[in-house]
């Protein structure tokens, strides 16, 4: 799993078999000192995610074990919403903004 | 999953026979702007796309999940046609106005 923010949204009315109802967010990747890393794609949203959110993500179809329906040609997934992340040794401390 | 455009269609009747009934696209890849990136990508397409739209793809593994494309030797799988996206608030492609 890796770490993204949610940098925009996808509006799609005819999509696969087994994605109804899924939502697709726009996500820029990030390092673990919340720096952009790579460029951006789009996976669907299991997080109710929003513009902004940094959020944790799945790549490849392990993904799509977190969706309604598993047999779905999904390759990125969100599967949660990040509030904290440290990294003691390299002195890295982020905090969701409230 | 990525942004593509559908810029042609490739049809080949010698091949793999798991790939029999595959329809392929020519998917000309698109950045979170709108601005083509220079890779191009023949993909199998799930969900009846058509040349000039602009479309979502799977990659990898992924692509084979569809009942169409389980065990076949696919690897990009066209999962859906854009209407419209935007980054940080501001559309960027809408369907209807083909930008």
């Amino acid at each position: 799993m890796f770490l993204g923010r949610v940098i925009g949204r996808v509006v799609c009315t005819r999509k696969a078999e087994g994605l109804e109802g899924v939502a697709l967010q726009i996500v820029q990747r990030l390092d673990e000192a919340m720096h952009d890393l790579g460029t951006p794609f789009v996976a669907c949203d299991t997080a109710q995610s929003g513009l902004g959110d940094v959020v944790f993500l799945e790549d490849g179809r392990e993904g799509c074990y977190a969706l309604p329906v598993f047999l779905v040609p999904v390759d990125a997934v969100i599967l949660g919403h990040v509030e904290e992340v440290t990294v003691p040794d390299r002195g890295i401390a982020w905090r969701e903004a409230r | 999953m990525l942004f593509a455009r559908v810029v042609g269609t490739v049809w080949s009747t010698q091949k793999d026979e798991k790939l029999g009934a595959f329809k392929f696209l020519l998917l000309k890849q698109l950045d979170q702007k709108n601005q083509p990136v220079n890779a191009y990508v023949v993909a199998v397409d799930a969900v009846g796309a058509g040349v000039g739209e602009v479309v979502l793809y799977a990659t990898g593994s992924s692509a084979r999940q569809t009942k169409q494309t389980e065990g076949k030797p696919v690897d990009a799988t066209i999962i859906a046609i854009v209407d419209s996206w935007d980054v940080d608030g501001e559309i960027v492609f809408r369907k209807d106005e083909a930008t």
